[in-house]
């Protein structure tokens, strides 16, 4: 006897969502309003005090974004969602729901280039302090730790170095001291790996990425796993007593399993109000229905892209968690059998400026800030998205000059080679070259 | 809210609002496995008109400390000293699945006790399917799959929570597994499983009932639930369409208007 709940691929386009519940329409439809119409004053009154469910205000809550929420809600198995206006602000909402003014956090140093601002710089002001740890030292996130530490944040394929954190390890780490581990799982998706799974208590991504895979629009998730028992220590005061805001309601006795998103919901989006427009819940929402399709085409593109350039001699060297020699390859074996993503960094032959020539003059790889889209992407970090960092800091994040950073799109692949032969054969002479 | 009954930590929800014996009360008992969390659609607004409420941790389950009990009797009799423990001498009742089979033996044995009661995805008998019961039994996380599975219409299976956000397969899911499987599911399925005095029971009641059902409930079906309502005197019956087991969650606003209505008219505040 086997439960007959959906699997993967069929969530991916039906869950959250009931056609007989929105007059039979068979796409999502588009609910693009600010607010909703209470049936009486007592019903309104039970809708702000968390009696009842059902939406108010849109900065809360949205049926479009609602779809988008319990859908990758069910892909990643997890209990509840919270969707916002883009990557970063999941990131600092789950942050400022965990967190108070003297509170710490212990950190991966891979991370994406705004999220390490955003705990360096950012939260500092808010009383907010991080210890970075490099994500392969996992005894280091332990050390780190002190009394008033509250949670582990990591992304489980550092960026873009493609170091692997030890996510059942670190987890052990945090259970033992009673605080949870918050992955950020972008470039994994739920198709690659369900964090839950291995240990993880709360999951952020950036749904502008392989997600939508359109690159149409900004998005962000927060995810809870339900496993965290928020009254197991007196470390998060605001999750277990009396909440102000909501005549004394504690949320984690009240809501258990859905508790921090309830409180993040209830007191991140009234307060700070990151919410996601219906219409770019619905770009997203389109691209997930083709997540499992698009996921196996980016990996099996990514395996190829890292055999061409490993044996290319304009490469020095070559980093994904599938190339030979990779230090993390057992454990991403274990925790992402499916493929270790699309994302792959490389050194160039010629440090800097073969790097700028090369990226001048490839024509289908799009040069941009971005990753996960459909399309090849390209970049050169330590001039661009990391160009705000001092040299240590680069080096901390395990950035180097000659490094591009590829996001592998769908594209053909031999489309995808002819264009970098076109970089390479430039990259080699790069001041003989006119750059475009 | 904590408090002792039999010299043990309890706990229940209070909907939210400080527990004052002076207003009805009306105590919520959840099915196998489960907790309070289930009841938060009901309790809240009930406990900010006017009533007390109490959405009981049965023992080892939720919050609460101490073992389960083992039987259906056991946990009717529980019921009854909750009651007394808060300083109440009247409650109504409202059970769902199991918790209907708890709550037509607490009104069996303390009649006096009793103003209303409210049956929610119940039947006379609840047989469990062998394999399910003894993978509960074993801790097997299959287990719970499988009561999710059964448990949830359309809305748990394709989504569509009333709380924006929640999903609800894997948010009962996690319900039962922050405990140990075998000792709260395994043990009250066991004895769901077990109990017999259903029919009987159900004969000699004598007190406004209601029962609540899922059209397309597969853990207690229809044509069960229905069966127990007519066993029982003047029972109102009141079926909700395209839906499961978890009613109060699947369909929480259809069934909250009803619980209303039904609770208003007979146990009013005075
Ligand atoms: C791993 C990771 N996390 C978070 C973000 C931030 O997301 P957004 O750009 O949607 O705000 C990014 C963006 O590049 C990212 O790559």
């Amino acid at each position: 006897m086997d439960p007959k709940t959906y699997k993967f691929d069929t969530l991916s386009l039906h869950a959250g969502y009931q056609p007989s519940k929105n007059a039979g329409s068979r796409q999502i439809p588009i609910y693009q309003t600010t607010s909703y119409m209470f049936d009486d004053v007592d019903h309104a009154a039970a809708l702000f005090n968390l009696e009842r469910g059902g939406h108010i205000y849109s900065r809360m809550s949205n049926p479009t974004v609602q779809v988008l929420e319990e859908r990758v809600c069910a892909l990643e198995g997890g209990t509840a969602a919270l969707a916002t206006a883009s990557g970063m602000s999941a990131i600092f909402l789950t942050i400022m729901t965990l967190c108070n003014a003297g509170d710490h956090m212990v950190v991966s140093s891979q991370l994406y280039g705004g999220t390490v601002n955003l705990f360096r710089l950012t939260l500092p002001k808010f009383g907010i302090k991080t210890t970075f740890v490099k994500p392969r030292d996992t005894e280091g996130f332990k050390k780190a730790i002190q009394p008033n530490t509250k949670g582990i944040f990591g992304e489980l394929v550092g960026n873009p170095g493609n170091e692997l954190m030890n996510m059942p390890e670190v987890s052990k780490i945090a259970k033992e001291a009673g605080i949870p581990l918050i992955i950020d799982s972008t470039y994994q998706t739920p198709y690659l790996c369900r964090p839950f799974e291995h240990g993880a208590d709360l999951v952020v991504h950036s749904l502008t990425k392989w997600m939508s895979g359109n690159g149409s629009s900004m998005a962000g998730i927060l995810v809870e796993g339900g496993t965290f028992d928020w009254m197991q220590n007196d470390k998060f005061p605001s999750m277990t007593e009396p909440y102000e805001g909501y005549h004394g309601l504690s949320f984690a006795e009240e809501f258990g399993p859905t508790a921090f998103t309830m409180m993040a919901r209830a007191e991140g989006m009234r307060d700070m109000g990151p919410c996601l427009a219906p219409q770019n819940a619905w770009n997203i929402l389109h691209g997930i229905e083709t997540l499992s399709l698009r996921m196996e085409k980016h990996c099996s593109n990514a395996l190829k892209m890292v055999e061409y350039l490993s044996n290319h001699e304009s490469v020095a060297w070559v980093s994904h968690a599938s190339a030979p020699g990779h230090p993390d390859k057992e454990l991403a074996e274990k925790i992402l059998p499916k493929g270790t993503g699309s994302m792959i960094a490389f050194g160039i032959k010629g440090g800097k400026e073969a790097g700028a020539a090369f990226i001048n003059n490839v024509k289908l790889a799009s040069h941009l800030a971005n990753v996960g889209d459909a399309r090849t992407l390209v970049i050169h970090p330590a001039s661009a998205t990391h160009s705000q960092m001092d040299e240590a800091t680069l080096k901390f994040a395990g950035l180097s000059h000659d490094m591009i950073r590829l996001s592998v799109g769908l594209e053909d692949f031999e489309d995808i080679v002819n264009d970098f032969e076109d970089g390479f054969r430039a990259a080699k002479k790069p001041r003989l070259v006119a750059n475009k | 809210m904590k408090f002792k009954v039999r010299g043990i930590e309890t706990f229940a929800s209070t909907g939210g609002r400080p527990f004052d014996k002076n207003k009805p009360l009306i105590v919520f008992v959840h099915g196998s496995g489960l907790s309070h969390m289930v009841w938060v659609l009901q309790t809240r607004y009930f406990a900010f008109r006017g009533y007390s409420v109490l959405a009981v941790d049965l023992p080892g389950h939720g919050l609460s400390s101490g073992k389960s009990l083992k039987t259906i009797e056991e946990m009717g009799n529980w019921i009854g000293d909750v009651i007394e423990a808060v300083g109440c001498k009247q409650a109504s009742l409202v059970g769902h699945s199991q918790g209907c089979l708890v709550t037509m033996e607490c009104v069996a044995q303390h009649p006096e006790k009793i103003k209303t009661l409210t049956l929610m995805g119940g039947a006379s008998a609840i047989p469990m399917n062998p394999e399910l019961l003894s993978l509960a039994e074993k801790s097997n996380p299959k287990a719970v799959d499988l009561m999710m599975d059964f448990a949830h219409g359309p809305a748990g299976h394709f989504g569509g929570h009333p709380v924006p956000g929640l999903y609800h397969l894997n948010v009962g899911s996690m319900i039962v597994q922050n405990k140990e499987i075998k000792d709260t599911l395994g043990v009250d399925f066991r004895a769901c499983d077990n109990y017999k005095n259903g029919p009987e029971i159900a004969k000699k009641l004598d007190l406004p009932t209601i029962s609540i059902l899922g059209a397309q409930d597969k853990m207690c079906r229809l044509k069960d639930g229905k069966k127990l309502a007519d066993m029982i005197k003047g029972s109102e019956v009141h079926i909700i369409e395209n839906c499961g087991h978890m009613m109060l969650l699947e369909e929480a606003d259809q069934t909250l208007e009803i619980l209303k209505k039904f609770i208003l008219k007979n146990d009013p505040i005075k």
